[in-house]
Parts: structure tokens; sequence; C-alpha cells
């Protein structure tokens, strides 16, 4: 009797005050949305478009990250300025759909989509979950400050002539007889 | 047969051809560039490197090029040897030195065959660091892009646009390490089949300039198997669509059709289904009340409104116009809604008695009708009046490797293996089989014949008879010139001399007497023939249109014509007229259609461009274009075959067969285009042979579909989430075997049809390859399509000619590969190479008239007067004046005969003509006083 009433009772008893002795613990709870989470630079979530290094848009419409993303929430449309350039006429993102995770990013042979640490995209409505061009462009290089795509590729586009990209010799003259 | 053994595994090979073609057909995966099933070897860019043995004791080897070594019994071979596939990844790795690093802009990505073989070759990394090669590239027209930087100089495009095709203006210029392939100049390119190079390029220098607009990476397209609506050959074709609009056309491999090439009006036609023309709505003529007036307006109706609509017109006694554009589906709903006596062929009256008469020459047994492969395989040909190159390009390319035979036969008595190319062009060097071209004015096709003719129909129906006489005595000349005697007894030489004689000819001249006289000169040949039995005499004759034989046998059981429905309609004999996919204005007389229209018949089009004529229709329904249906097409041999729907339209949108067919748009569900064919197959004995089209529709695809999208189709939950985030169904296709999604029978497995050409590795459309029995063979799956002509009894006797009276200027009426057909003239970049309605006279006539080159004549006929910007050409039968209509002009009031009178120059006229003509492509255009 007595040692059921020790294993029981008394197990309970100091169970009680180790919880009370928490009490007095410092908090590990933080009080978001007071308080911000402090996110890795490399945390893969809202993705954006950036711009190169002279402040174009970096997107090229290759379609690459399209055809990378496992459940097919990118879709996109190539168009291409008089000059040569490609651009994407339209770019949506379906979110509802994203798993966040960094397919495209790898994909892009350009750094243009990139993942983003902010994590805030809850909605009340999931049609706003849907995200256009205007919505994923940013202003910046994001995280890769120096590619510029364009001037390592020979397209020839405003700005860049043929034989300005890097490594490249001045365009052949087809006239010349020199060897 | 030759046993060889490649990496120790045995296999039975073909040992006419070289090691690669081999290796190819056995599946194995052998990279090379610079040949081509079509092309041979020329041995230029040194990437199917294999080792090859002595014998089994040795174990060194040599490299050779397994393009360039033909295939020996017993032959001992390496793919995988070590070596051999060092020199491979350095032979790549050597090509791509100067190689732009631009694939994410490139059209070609993703569908390259560089990309293709550098993966292949196992060349990671770039180690070069130099400095690259780079070039300019030259603005080659509306079609094709430039982008040189991306060449690896295999040579490819010349050899196909130069030697294949006969193009003069794209060859290799410069030498070394700065060879550029391009024009002399910038300007567009020349050649018909100039979009083939888009194909024939293994990386992305020339690409597709309409694709690009608009586009979209291979993966991405959803497409079908389907036939080319530009003409009668009934070339196979992949069209592609995405986000709702079609976006290119590449080409589908048929053994005994196109093979692996297009001609531009097939490959860019495509825009017209994108065109701003399309009828997207249903518009119904209502009067409506305008201040005191009722004036009528067309309003748009919803789809079931105007199904209604159609129902509440088309009772009681209806007559039905079919189309040669439309499918034989549209035209069997068509004729079943309004019984056959009451359908009537939708063509020009002349050009269903020719069409009939050719009919009948295909069905008579000594006869044999050759399909494009047979037509290249042809050791003499005579063409009669067609204008091949424009008016079924795909076999005048054909009739131009026909030429090529007596160079294969040359080298097989020199033992050159014909796969030897360049070897095969140095020993022939301009040796050429026959092609003897009879035509109104200069071709195309003037620079390989051996014998060209100039002369109005009447003077080659003429010629014709008087070969037919040298070949036949017994054969009755109508009416003798003594002229003409020793040409035509070279001709009948030269035919009789043939092993494989074709006599090529068409309906574009609406003559019965030129069909009759080909017929008949078939005959005297097949006669003067008569020890030679199993190898029957060719006869094929051009269609204009792709279901032009599928009309004309649909509406055979009966004498109709359109000029009987024409009449009945003016004289109000009917309650309402339907009108299938038809411009009635470009199939007879405007006076005649004007008065078929002053009858005020309710008159219901369907049809899915505007036109002048439908402009007129109380009703227009929208139908679906050939590639937003399922089709049945009937090409120039009577070959039936099944075009599948790419896509499907919007709203009202609807196939013709669909409107046509239900009886209550709520109530019953519409009829499949499959239920069509197997009923009306069924019904009638002559067409049982549709049947056979049917059992891939209906057997297997009941439990697993082909997928309409590649497997990496992208973007599904994303593409219409803007307007509705939760995806939309997939279109349903029940009775189709082929499905609107990704999933289904793996491509490379069995699936019963192919659409894109897709392997693992192979993602150019080189890949078809992996689908060929052999390179160069029959495809392992897919339907050939069914001939619904089979051979009837004998006819022993010749066809009476009435030779066609002509007076002092005959009229002939040219075709433009560009702009003479209907729909692919709305596509944009067609619409870049066509001009408008203009007159061809020749040096005599234009000295008397005194016009000079591109000035203007009146052109009168009875009380029409029309004047024309003119030009004069080196090459046009002596008393021919040529009109080119353009769609516009009304061929049928001119063909009776003309008169021209000279008109004062203009210079603001003369220097808009100037600029028109600057389109056309014309070899032999008088370069007389005036070009100073």
């Amino acid at each position: 009797m007595l040692r059921l009433l020790k294993d029981t009772l008394v197990s309970q008893v100091v169970t009680l005050w180790k919880v009370f002795l928490h009490a007095f613990d410092k908090t590990d709870t933080v009080e978001y949305p007071d308080v911000k989470p402090q996110m890795f630079s490399r945390w893969r979530g809202r993705i954006i478009l950036s711009r190169d290094p002279d402040g174009e848009e970096r997107c090229v419409a290759c379609n690459l990250c399209a055809v990378a993303c496992p459940v097919d929430c990118i879709a996109l449309q190539k168009a291409e300025d008089e000059e040569g350039r490609w651009y994407p006429e339209f770019f949506r993102i379906n979110f509802s759909r994203c798993i966040m995770c960094g397919f495209c990013e790898e994909a892009c042979p350009t750094h243009a989509i990139q993942l983003t640490p902010d994590f805030e995209m809850a909605e009340y409505v999931r049609q706003d979950m849907v995200w256009e061009k205007e919505d994923l462009l940013i202003n910046g290089t994001g995280k890769y400050h120096d590619y510029n795509f364009y001037r390592i590729a020979g397209k020839k586009i405003g700005g860049k002539d043929k034989g300005e990209a890097r490594n490249e010799a001045v365009p052949v003259n087809v006239r010349s007889l020199l060897p | 047969m030759a046993k060889i053994s490649v990496d120790g595994i045995k296999y039975e090979v073909n040992a006419a051809n070289n090691l690669l073609q081999e290796c190819l057909s056995q599946g194995l995966d052998l990279p090379y560039f610079c040949w081509h099933p079509c092309m041979g070897s020329v041995g230029a860019c040194r990437q199917c490197a294999v080792k090859q043995y002595r014998n089994a004791e040795d174990t060194t080897g040599t490299l050779v090029m397994a393009c360039m070594t033909p295939v020996t019994d017993g032959g001992l071979y390496s793919i995988q040897d070590s070596q051999a596939v060092d020199f491979r990844s350095h032979v790549i790795e050597s090509l791509m030195i100067s190689h732009p690093h631009d694939c994410p802009v490139c059209e070609e990505g993703g569908e390259c065959h560089l990309q293709d073989m550098t993966q292949m070759s196992g060349h990671n990394y770039r180690r070069y660091d130099f400095q690259k090669v780079t070039h300019r590239n030259q603005d080659l027209g509306p079609f094709i892009n430039h982008e040189m930087n991306r060449c690896i100089a295999c040579y490819r495009c010349v050899r196909f646009y130069g030697d294949y095709a006969g193009g003069t203006d794209l060859v290799a210029l410069a030498s070394h390490h700065h060879v550029y392939f391009g024009r002399h100049e910038e300007g567009t390119l020349e050649s018909e089949f100039s979009g083939n190079l888009v194909e024939v390029c293994p990386t992305g220098v020339f690409t597709d300039k309409t694709f690009s607009a608009h586009y979209s990476r291979k993966w991405d397209l959803q497409t079908a198997p389907s036939i080319c609506t530009g003409c009668g050959a009934g070339c196979n074709t992949t069209p592609g669509e995405r986000y709702g609009s079609l976006r290119r056309v590449v080409n589908r491999y048929h053994h005994d059709l196109n093979g692996y090439f297009l001609c531009d009006r097939g490959r860019f036609g495509y825009d017209a289904n994108n065109s701003a023309e399309r009828v997207k709505e249903a518009l119904f003529v209502q009067a409506q009340i305008n201040g005191n007036a009722e004036v009528p307006a067309r309003k748009p109706l919803s789809a079931t409104e105007a199904a209604r609509q159609f129902n509440a017109m088309a009772g009681g006694d209806v007559i039905g116009i079919g189309s040669p554009r439309a499918s034989l589906e549209s035209n069997i709903a068509l004729q079943q809604r309004v019984g056959a006596e009451n359908f009537y062929p939708g063509i020009n009256d002349d050009e269903l008695a020719s069409a009939r008469e050719v009919l009948a020459l295909m069905r008579e047994p000594g006869l044999h009708c050759p399909d494009i492969r047979s037509l290249e395989q042809s050791d003499c040909v005579l063409v009669v009046n067609e204008d091949l190159t424009n008016t079924a390009a795909r076999m005048a390319l054909a009739l131009r490797q026909a030429t090529r035979n007596a160079a294969t036969t040359m080298a097989a008595a020199a033992r050159i293996p014909a796969w030897q190319d360049a070897a095969v062009r140095e020993l022939a060097q301009h040796e050429r089989s026959p092609l003897i071209i009879l035509s109104p004015q200069g071709t195309r096709l003037d620079d390989v014949a051996s014998d060209t003719f100039l002369g109005s129909v009447a003077r080659q129906v003429q010629l014709l008879e008087a070969i037919a006489h040298c070949l036949d005595p017994e054969y009755s000349v109508s009416s003798r010139d003594p002229s003409l005697t020793s040409r035509a007894k070279a001709i009948a030489q030269a035919l009789s001399a043939a092993r494989r004689p074709c006599i090529v000819s068409g309906i574009s001249a609406q003559s019965t007497a030129l069909v009759r006289a080909s017929g008949n000169l078939a005959r005297a040949l097949q006669k003067a023939r008569k020890g030679d039995a199993d190898a029957p005499v060719g006869l094929c004759f051009a269609m204009p249109e792709a279901n032009t034989l599928g009309l004309v046998l649909l509406a055979e059981s009966t004498g109709n014509t359109l000029s009987g429905a024409l009449q009945r309609l003016a004289q109000k004999r009917a309650d309402a007229a339907v009108v299938l996919e038809n411009d009635l204005f470009r199939r007879a007389a405007t006076a005649e259609v004007a008065q078929a229209l002053a009858g005020h018949t309710p008159l219901i089009v369907i049809d899915h461009l505007h036109n002048a004529f439908n402009a007129r229709a109380r009703l227009l329904l929208p139908a679906a274009s050939p590639s937003e249906s399922n089709g049945t097409w009937v090409n120039y041999e009577g070959r039936a075959q099944s075009a599948y729907r790419v896509f499907a339209p919007a709203e009202p949108v609807r196939a013709a067969y669909e409107w046509l067919t239900p009886a209550d748009p709520v109530l019953l569900p519409s009829i499949s285009s499959e239920e069509i064919l197997a009923q009306f197959a069924d019904a009638h004995s002559a067409f049982a042979v549709l049947k056979d089209l049917l059992p891939h529709r209906l057997g297997l695809s009941a439990v697993m579909k082909s997928p309409r999208q590649l497997p990496r189709y992208s973007g599904r939950t994303a593409m219409q989430a803007n307007s509705h985030v939760h995806e939309y169904r997939q279109t349903q296709d029940p009775q189709s075997p082929l499905s609107f999604s990704m999933e289904g029978v793996p491509l490379q497995k069995d699936a019963s049809l192919l659409s894109a050409a897709w392997a693992p590795g192979w993602n150019s459309n080189q890949a078809i390859s992996k689908f060929q029995d052999e390179i160069n063979g029959e495809l392992r799956q897919g339907c050939k399509g069914v001939h619904l002509l089979q051979s009837g009894q004998a006819q022993a006797s010749y066809a009476p000619i009435v030779l066609p009276s002509e007076g002092d200027l005959a009229p002939y009426f040219i075709e433009h590969l560009f702009g003479s057909e209907e729909i692919s003239a709305k596509a944009v970049a067609i619409q870049a190479r066509t001009v408008g309605p203009y007159a061809c006279i020749g040096e005599a006539l234009a000295q008397t008239l005194g016009v000079a080159q591109h000035g203007r004549i009146l052109l009168k006929a009875g009380e029409r007067q029309v004047q024309l910007p003119v030009l004069i050409r080196q090459r046009i039968a002596p008393g021919s004046i040529g009109i080119y209509c353009a769609g516009e002009l009304d061929r049928y009031s001119l063909a009776g005969g003309v008169t021209v009178e000279a008109v004062p120059e203009a210079p603001d006229l003369l220097l808009r003509s100037r600029e028109m003509f600057r389109h056309l492509v014309i070899s032999d255009s008088w370069q007389g006083r005036d070009e100073s």
C-alpha cells in the first residue's frame, strides 16, 4: 500500500512541481506578428522576378521554370521587343498550387526567378493567390547581383551588338578575302 | 542482307546502306549532324565516328565515319569503344567552340538536334576561353529567322536548299571558320520550300519566324496528327496549339506522301486560323426598326439560339452546297441533312467536269495513280499544263528528285552507293532523267526540265494527241499540226524508253479536253509498252483543294452541278440554301451568283472566315477550322486520311458537321465525326473502306488513349488561373483515340497514332527515326489512309476530244503558292508574299501594245473591263495572256476570251506595281528597256 502511494502520488507531486518551475523559464514563443522571425536568406518562400544590373527584366521567357515546376503552376508567354530582346508577355504563378520547392530557381538560366524568405502569403480568397508579372517583378537583382545573361549570350539586343558579348570577336566580314 | 556486329551484338542489316543509317535503323543512338535520311552522306561533321575492326583478333581497330562507311557482311564495329566515344566528345566540343550561349532565347531550344547530340556525346562544360567567332544576321523574309552565330557548319541547309529543292539564293559564303550560310544580300528566300530549313538545320540558325512571334516550347504545344489543307497533295502535318491559338505546323512523316518535307504554304498558312477575320459568333440578319424604316441588321446569337434558328430555317426543301475545303464528314453531314438529290458540289462546273474525268481515269485498271514517293522514283515525267510548284508544291519537289534518277542509275553502274551524295552528284554533273513540261508559261521546274513546250491549252492538247499518235498509230488525231511532229516524236521516244514513266497534270485549267488528252496519251503509252505490263503507266492529276476529290466522289451519284443549284436559287425553287465553307464568288461567275442571291432564298452559310459571300448570308454559323475539328480528307490519289482536332474552339464555334447534325440542340447530343463516318461507310458500299480509318478510333481508344500533350506539358494549373483559379476540366473527346491530356499510352511504345515525334534523348523532329521500321521506311504505327478508288472495268477505247476553241488571245490563269489558296492567303506571313491581280504577257505583245514592264493594260471581256498591272515575261506561250486573279477577279467571266488595250502610264501606279512585283519569284521576267 505504501509502495503504491509512493509510486503514484509522489510521482504526481514531483511532476506538478517541475511544471510549476517552468513558469520561471525563459519563453520560447515568438510574439508573431509583433515579433518577426529572422529568416535565412536562402529560405524558400515567395517567388519574385528580378532585374539585371542594368535594370532590365532578367526573365527571357525561356519556359524552363515552367517545365521544371512539378505542380505546373507557372505559365508564361514569350514576347520580343523590336531589338530582339525576349521577355515574358505575361508571367503567372498560381501560388495556391506552389509547393516552394525551388526547382524554378534552379532551372532559371538567367537568375531571374528567385525564392525569397517571405512566407506571409495567406489570403482569404484563393483567386488572390494568382500572381501576375506586375506582382512578381521587383526593382533589384535579388540574391545574385552581378549576372547579366545578355552580356554573355551571343544574341543581339538593344544596346549590345553582335561581337560585344563576353569573349566575342568582332563579326566576320564575309566579303573579306583575308585568312 | 548483311550480318554485322556492333558492340558484340549481331544485327541483320541492309548492305546497300551506310553504317550510320543502319545503326539508326536498329534503334542505336549514334550522334550525327550532316547526314540526313533524305539527302545521304557527305562526311562533313565527323560526329558519327565509330570503331571498325578488321577481324575478331583485331583489338585496336580504326576510327571511321559511320555515315561514309558502307556496311559489309560480317563487319565488326563498336560505338561504345572508349576511343570512339572520346573522339566524338572532342568533335562536339570543337563544334561548340563558338556557340553563343543563347539556348534560353533560341526558338530551337528544347527540340534542338545540337542539344540532343551534345548531351549524347557527353560534352558538358566549356573549356575554350578564347574569343568566339560571330556573324551578322540577314533578314530572310517573313518566314525564316536567321541567327548565324549558332551555326556548326554542317552544310545541311545549302544541301537541302540548293541540291535538293533547287533554290539558288542560299549559299555557303567565305571560308574556314568564317563560313557563312546566307544570301548574297538580304532579302526573302525565294524557294517555295524554305520552311524546311527550320527542320533541316540541326541547330537554331534557321527558325520559324511566324512561330517565334507567338512562341512556345515544343513540350508545351498540344499536337495531333493532321492533314495539310493547303492543296490536294494530302501532306501529313503536326500543328501545335498553346493558350487557345494555333502556333505552328511541322512536318509529320508519311512514307508514301510528304516524307520529311512540306511546302511553305503548308507550313506557314496555319496562321489563317488565328486571323482577325475568323467568324467567332453566329450572326443572324434581322429586320430592325431604325426610326421609321426597317433596316436589316446583323445580330450575334448564342450557340443554342443559332442551332434553333438553323433548324427553323433549314426545314423543307433545302439546297445544300458542299465544299472542297471542308472535311468529308462535314460534306456527308450536309448531304444527309438535305438529301442526295439536293446536294450540290460547290465547285465550278468545268472544274467538276474535269474532276469527274479524272475519277474515271483513275479507276481504269491499266493506269496507276502514283503517290509522291512513286513520283520521285519515276524515270521520265511529262508535266501537262499544271504549274505544280504553285498548285501542289510537294509534288513539284518530288519531280525535281525524279530528275536525279539518271544520276542514281549512273552511280549504280559505277558502283557508287546511292547515299554517297557528293560523289553521285559529281559523277552525274548535269545528267538528268527526262522531265518534259508543257505549260503556257515558264515554271519553277524549268531549270531541271529536259524539254519545255510553251503553248496554250489547245496547243498542248494537240501536242498530247500527236505524242499519242506517235506511240499508237491507231490513235486518230482530231486536228493535225505538222509543226508538232518532231517534238512529239522526241517526247514519245523519251516516254517509251522509260521504265516507270509518269504523266502529271491537274485540273486547275478546268479543261476536260486536257484531262482526256492526258488520259489518252497514258492509254497509248500503256498500249505501246505491252511488254512491260506489270509496271503500269503513272497518271495523276494535282487537285486544287484538300478535299476536291472527296466532294466529287460524294456528289457522284447525282449529276448535280453548282450552276444547277444557282439556277434553283435564282428561280426560288428552294425553301433555303445551306452553303458549307464556301465562297461561291470564287466558284462561279459573279453575275450568276448575284442572280442566285437576288432570288432572296434564305441563305445559311457555315464558314470559319469572313468573306464577300458569307457577308450576304441571313444566318452565318461559325465553323471550326480544320485544326479545330476532326476530319477526313481525300487527296489527289483518292487516299482518305484522318486528321484529328488539335484543340477545341471556344464556344459558339463548332465543327460544321456538329451544326448540321443535331435535330434538337438541347435534347440530343451532337454526333461525333466518327459516328458520321461509320454510318456513312455502312450505308454506302463504295465508301465501305472508310471503316478502316475507324478501328483505331473506336477500338483500343475505349481502354487507353494517346496523349495530345507531351509528358512535360507545363503550366496546367496556371494557364487559365487568371480567369478562374480552379482548374477547368480537360476537353473530353470520347470517341477519338486521342485525349486532351498528357496521360495515356506512352508515345514511344505502341501508340496507334503519332502526333509529335519525341523519344528519350531525341527531342527534335529527327526523333522520327525511332518510329520508322527502318530509316526512310514505313512508320511502325499510324494509319496510312485508305484508297477510296477501286479499279473498275477496262476502258478499251480512247476518249473523244473536242479541241477547245481559242481566240486571238487565249487567257490562261496563273496560280501562286502564296495567295491562290483561299484560306492560307489569310495568314499574315503568307500575305507578305502575295501579290494583287496582274496580267502576264510576252515581249511581242508588249511591244505591239507599247506597254513597259510593270505598266498597265485594260482587259476587256464582253462588257467587263479591268485595268491590270503587267508583267512581261520571256517565257510565255505565243498568243496567250496570263491572268492572276488573286481571289479578287472573277476568272469565269474572263475565261471566254479577252482583248487588251494599253493604258497611259501613271508614275505612281507604276511605282506601286513595281513594289508589288518585288514579291514575285519569276526567273524569266523581261529585263528590257524599262529597267535602266
